[in-house]
């Protein structure tokens, strides 16, 4: 396939397009998509390349919007509704959780709800409580959705568009810290599978374990702590419902450390349910506890001072992981 | 009408006797409303319902034999034994899901909706909920995205009086919920919820109404449910109000009304009869094939968590 660097709002944007161009079953729905700079460049312009009956900038209404997009699912589109913050996507868990996720058991599979729920992770910035949140542990809760976090501009379209073909509801998680990151992206369509993480370093001494922009801060472990002569194993999760237990645990068994880096809260997230996990099955090739690098069970602050001490990055991971060394 | 009271007074006596064990919702005196609206669209058309659908699912066309044997938690039911009483589906008939979250398919309706405008099809999608419903912010939410887009949508209320045990004047201050979709510029209609005939004429408008791409319609229609919330009993205990009023409800049963209106019109009384006792057999027959339906197997618990579309085509 043909590649050229494109950045990771670009390459959300170039798989939409590719999207709305190849499935007429396709439409974007969400508040902001009109905007120039709402959504970063991720849908720039799509109103005007494909219309606004098929790209449509909602009232404030997350509920119904999403509820919609439910019906129109089950009526057989294939929408991608967006909520620019997951913190006002909370409005429309009902639809999310109660309707898209359960339709398909509790029909005995009779009807699929090939829905996207796109929404964006966007801190920083001395934004505060109410437009910081990083949720996505909670959907990881719900039998029935898939939640995807790509953390590369590969990711970032292949992603969506196996999200788009899946048949079922994905939250497609992305993150505005990410979205300047340039790399080679393919011309064509192409899917990245749902369920499969990615060796973005292969390493012997500890596994690092993150998903989305803690999985880049996890590559820059790796290379810092190369630089200590330290071979580290990144894996990139991307999805993280259901997530890779296979490469994660045959990586754990070959280092006998794990360092798992997460964008959301502490307590019964992402990071909880990988370390039970591998405690669980993989618990005696473990040479040092299981580490956790993030976020603490804080809501997000304001000032920049901080700010700085809340969020983790890619030197609390080489802390960790030098710590797991030294037991 | 007929066929959706026999059943279910059936399933009330399936209740009663303990044979049914899920919790069903009953629209005993509500049939009108079912009947008189499925009977303005077709089965290409969309509908979605509540938790109190047994109605809108037999009016719509769903199989009398599916619904008992969903009821009863059999393989054979329309939801696999997975649904029961609330969640009830019949898609080959455009009934793709009934749900008990209190008004959660308004805005699922609107969807289909706006799926068939995309799509230049002229389906229209029929909400189906009840007073309580109105409350919710998604009903408001819906009403003012389907007005905007100028959805074929029919928003049709069934004003029963009660949600659950607390009466409308306990929650509306005002008695206006057709007035409801005004400020969205959805146009409301209040309809004797016991006429079928006055129900039907009303969704005939509304449904023409949205295939003229004119957008959605209101229909509160007013009407009682004889029985109580949930279950079998009538639920007088909740007030005296309650206790006052069923009789006079009772007196304007909508299957009475419907017969002396055919009687009136010629229909011979031997003629109803004739079409209670195929009701009365069609009934014997889907409580018969319940029974001696298979329950869903053990190992079947992991199936369907996610969708796979080459099975369900």
């Amino acid at each position: 396939m043909t590649a050229r660097k494109l950045s990771y709002a670009d390459a959300i944007r170039e798989g939409h397009a590719q999207l709305l161009r190849n499935d007429e079953r396709v439409f974007v729905m969400g508040q902001g998509v009109w905007s120039p700079w709402y959504a970063g460049t991720s849908l720039r312009a799509l109103d005007q390349e494909f219309g606004r009956e098929r790209v449509i900038d909602s009232p404030v209404a997350e509920n119904a919007t999403t509820g919609a997009a439910v019906g129109a699912a089950l009526a057989g589109m294939r929408p991608i509704v967006f909520h620019p913050r997951m913190d006002f996507m909370l409005l429309a868990v009902d639809p999310i959780v109660n309707q898209a996720a359960n339709w398909s058991y509790m029909f005995e599979g009779r009807i699929g709800v090939p829905i996207v729920v796109r929404t964006v992770i966007n801190r920083g910035g001395e934004q505060a409580a109410q437009h910081s949140q990083a949720m996505h542990s909670w959907f990881m809760h719900v039998p029935g959705l898939k939640v995807v976090m790509p953390a590369t501009p590969h990711d970032a379209k292949g992603l969506l568009i196996a999200a788009v073909e899946d048949g079922n509801p994905v939250l497609y998680v992305d993150d505005r810290w990410l979205y300047a990151d340039e790399g080679p992206v393919p011309v064509e369509m192409y899917r990245v599978p749902i369920a499969a993480a990615a060796v973005r370093r292969a390493g012997r001494d500890v596994t690092i374990v993150a998903a989305s922009y803690m999985a880049r801060e996890a590559v820059r472990a790796g290379d810092e702590l190369a630089d200590r002569d330290v071979d580290a194993e990144v894996i990139d999760l991307r999805s993280i419902k259901p997530w890779d237990r296979t490469l994660v645990l045959e990586s754990v068994e070959k280092t006998g450390r794990l360092v798992i880096a997460d964008s959301g809260w502490t307590t019964a997230g992402l990071a909880a349910e990988i370390a039970a996990t591998v405690a669980g099955e993989q618990f005696r090739s473990l040479k040092a506890p299981i580490a956790r690098v993030c976020l603490p069970d804080v809501p997000a602050p304001m000032s920049r001072v901080l700010e700085n001490v809340y969020y983790p990055s890619s030197a609390d991971i080489v802390a960790a992981a030098l710590d797991a060394l030294k037991q | 009408m007929a066929l959706i009271r026999r059943c279910e007074e059936r399933i009330a006596d399936l209740c009663d006797s303990g044979e049914v064990r899920c919790p069903c919702h009953l629209c005993i005196g509500q049939e009108a409303i079912a009947a008189g609206v499925c009977s303005a669209i077709t089965d290409d058309d969309y509908a979605w319902g509540g938790h109190r659908s047994h109605g809108h699912y037999l009016a719509k066309g769903g199989s009398p034999r599916a619904l008992i044997a969903e009821i009863l938690g059999r393989a054979t039911g329309c939801a696999g034994g997975r649904g029961g009483s609330m969640h009830l589906i019949a898609r080959e008939v455009g009934l793709l899901g009934t749900v008990p979250l209190v008004a959660a398919t308004i805005p699922l309706a609107v969807g289909a909706a706006l799926a068939a405008k995309l799509r230049r099809d002229p389906r229209v999608s029929v909400a189906f909920f009840g007073d309580g419903a109105t409350e919710e912010g998604h009903f408001h939410e819906s009403l003012n995205l389907a007005a905007l887009l100028r959805l074929p949508v029919v928003f049709v209320c069934e004003n029963n009086l009660y949600a659950s045990h607390l009466e409308l004047a306990q929650r509306h201050p005002a008695d206006n919920l057709d007035q409801a979709g005004v400020p969205h510029g959805v146009p409301g209609h209040r309809v004797d919820g016991n006429d079928v005939l006055a129900v039907y004429r009303a969704a005939v408008a509304a449904v023409q109404r949205a295939r003229r791409g004119e957008g959605p319609t209101l229909l509160e229609c007013r009407t009682f449910r004889w029985r109580g919330h949930v279950g079998t009993a009538l639920d007088l205990d909740v007030g005296v109000r309650r206790r006052d009023e069923l009789p006079t409800w009772l007196a304007r049963d909508p299957i009475g009304r419907a017969r002396d209106h055919l009687a009136a019109c010629g229909i011979a009384a031997n003629e109803l009869d004739r079409l209670h006792a195929e009701i009365e057999a069609e009934i014997d027959d889907a409580v018969a094939f319940g029974r001696r339906s298979p329950y869903p197997t053990p190992d079947s618990l992991f199936d369907h968590v996610y969708h796979d579309e080459k099975k369900s085509e």
